[in-house]
């Protein structure tokens, strides 16, 4: 195992099995990240990549193969999950959702919140602090799901296409958030999409998933100066490239699927 | 042709409009029980209906004042209210502790929902004899009673509360490390809430059903003992005054639970 692998994943596979039927999601992935590193993870849907988003965040166990997840200090939580859509509860307020991971930790209460009361400043909430996410729109409430996960303060970050109910321009503006909040904190993050755009913008490194069984087919280094704007990823000839190469994998996937 | 008016105008005498239909709404609505009085009164009052089964409206409400100045109605609407606010919590408590544990943890339900399906279907009052062999005509057997028929709407609506919880919200909690305890009490609790009051409002109208009835066949005092006595000495208008003060009881708890599950759900 390498010594500055964040996580390291060895030979992970899931098979789902019903009565005498059974699917491969993902086979033998293998794969380290750094510390530090954002990762994003693109594949067509129904590639697995949820199963092995899951499989990290404790929600899902693997049929064979393990994971590490490098544990820096004793009482720090190992991963959270920024869930899709729906992932905020409906009955806890904007600030009781932030906070819920501190809650169940049963933090010192004036801890919890202060540190929430910083990430609704970051996400700019703290004016709905007391409103239900029912009131709230679909990219608000991404903002809490993305506070409450980085207020938990976890080794690592799960994100399981976080952005994809969102309409354009709101994602846009998600993204630039997302990666301004997260250079400030550095988290090593692991973030699945279907969105090669989305991928070439946030990551360092994208991973590239085959069709069922998921495997990781390709992987591409994305050295793109921080911090970045959309508009450099959009004029930049050489991501237009990465796009087309990623585009023609992918393809070849979804192709291939549908045979 | 609209042309000569503003749009704005257009659209608010639409409004206007849709306004006046909905005072004509609400009319109906305070004026459908007024008719119904005021044609019971005239049919009883002209004899086209007899007055000795349906004495008219007015002679009910004095017979009102009348019980209500000599102090009896007072007791019994007492102790029927005791009854059933005591009936509905023995009830009620054990059904959402039973009912959250049956939603949250497979084994229990599988072991305990067949017991639950088989009793049921038996109606409470059908055990009273066996009530009041057990627990004597004192106020036990009564709010057993109350306590047995509210237990099974409540328990069955807070398994089916808990089970439709999105599946979403569970990960949530499991994922950010939830306790036992937490589970409990942040996700099973409140994600069961709107399906579970609906079982306790549901509970509420057969509290009240039983307690008459209850009243009826074992008891020497409450609202369902003076329909029955009244009825058996042929004191009809007494008999109505009960039948009403049913009737409001039913009417004032279940705007009761209303405003609760308004004050209980602020996020629905």
């Amino acid at each position: 195992m390498d010594q500055s692998s964040k996580i390291s994943i060895r030979e992970l596979t899931k098979v789902f099995y019903k009565k005498q039927h059974s699917v491969t999601a993902i086979e033998k992935i293998s794969l380290e990240i750094k510390e530090g590193e954002f990762v994003c993870l693109v594949g067509p849907s129904g590639c697995g990549k949820t199963t092995l988003l899951r499989i990290l965040a404790g929600l899902e166990t693997q049929s064979t193969g393990d994971f590490t997840i490098q544990q820096s200090k004793k009482d720090r939580p190992s991963q959270s999950m920024v869930f899709q859509e729906k992932g905020i509860l409906p009955w806890l307020t904007v600030e009781e959702n932030v906070a819920f991971g501190l809650a169940m930790r049963h933090l010192p209460k004036a801890f919890v919140k202060e540190r929430t009361s910083y990430f609704l400043n970051k996400v700019g909430l703290e004016k709905f602090a007391n409103m239900y996410p029912k009131e709230l729109s679909g990219g608000m409430k991404q903002r809490v799901s993305i506070a409450r996960a980085f207020a938990n303060d976890p080794e690592i970050l799960l994100m399981d296409e976080p952005f994809g109910a969102l309409d354009e321009q709101n994602k846009y503006i998600l993204q630039e958030e997302l990666l301004s909040i997260w250079s400030e904190t550095k988290k090593t993050v692991l973030f699945i999409t279907h969105s090669i755009d989305e991928a070439l913008y946030l990551s360092d490194r994208v991973l590239l998933m085959s069709a069922q069984p998921g495997r990781i087919i390709a992987q591409m280094k994305l050295d793109l100066p921080r911090p970045r704007k959309l508009e450099d990823l959009r004029s930049d000839p050489k991501m237009a490239e990465k796009f087309l190469e990623i585009w023609q994998h992918l393809q070849s996937e979804v192709q291939g699927s549908r045979k | 042709m609209k042309e000569h008016n503003s749009p704005i105008e257009t659209e608010k005498k639409e409004w206007q409009k849709q306004q006046s239909k909905n005072r004509a709404k609400t009319i109906l609505t305070i004026f459908s029980p007024v008719c119904l009085l005021l044609i019971w009164e005239f049919l009883s009052q002209s004899g086209l209906i007899d007055a000795r089964f349906f004495p008219p409206p007015t002679s009910i409400v004095s017979t009102f004042f009348t019980l209500l100045i000599s102090g009896e109605l007072f007791a019994h609407i007492n102790i029927s209210l005791f009854r059933i606010f005591l009936g509905f919590l023995l009830g009620v408590i054990p059904a959402i502790i039973i009912g959250l544990c049956m939603g949250l943890y497979a084994p229990v339900r599988h072991f305990v929902s067949p017991i639950i399906m088989a009793l049921m279907p038996i109606p409470t009052l059908a055990l009273l004899p066996i009530i009041l062999i057990i627990f004597g005509i004192g106020e036990v057997s009564k709010v057993v009673t109350i306590a047995g028929s509210v237990f099974f709407p409540v328990v069955i609506n807070t398994v089916a509360g808990v089970i439709s919880i999105e599946k979403i919200y569970l990960d949530v909690a499991k994922n950010y490390g939830a306790g036992r305890k937490d589970f409990f009490l942040k996700i099973a609790l409140p994600g069961a809430l709107p399906v579970m009051l609906e079982g306790i409002q549901m509970g509420q109208a057969i509290a009240l059903l039983t307690i008459v009835a209850a009243e009826m066949m074992g008891a020497r005092s409450g609202i369902g003992y003076l329909i029955w006595t009244s009825y058996s000495a042929f004191l009809l208008k007494e008999m109505f005054v009960g039948l009403i003060l049913i009737s409001f009881f039913g009417y004032l708890f279940s705007l009761v639970l209303r405003g609760l599950q308004k004050k209980l759900l602020p996020w629905r």
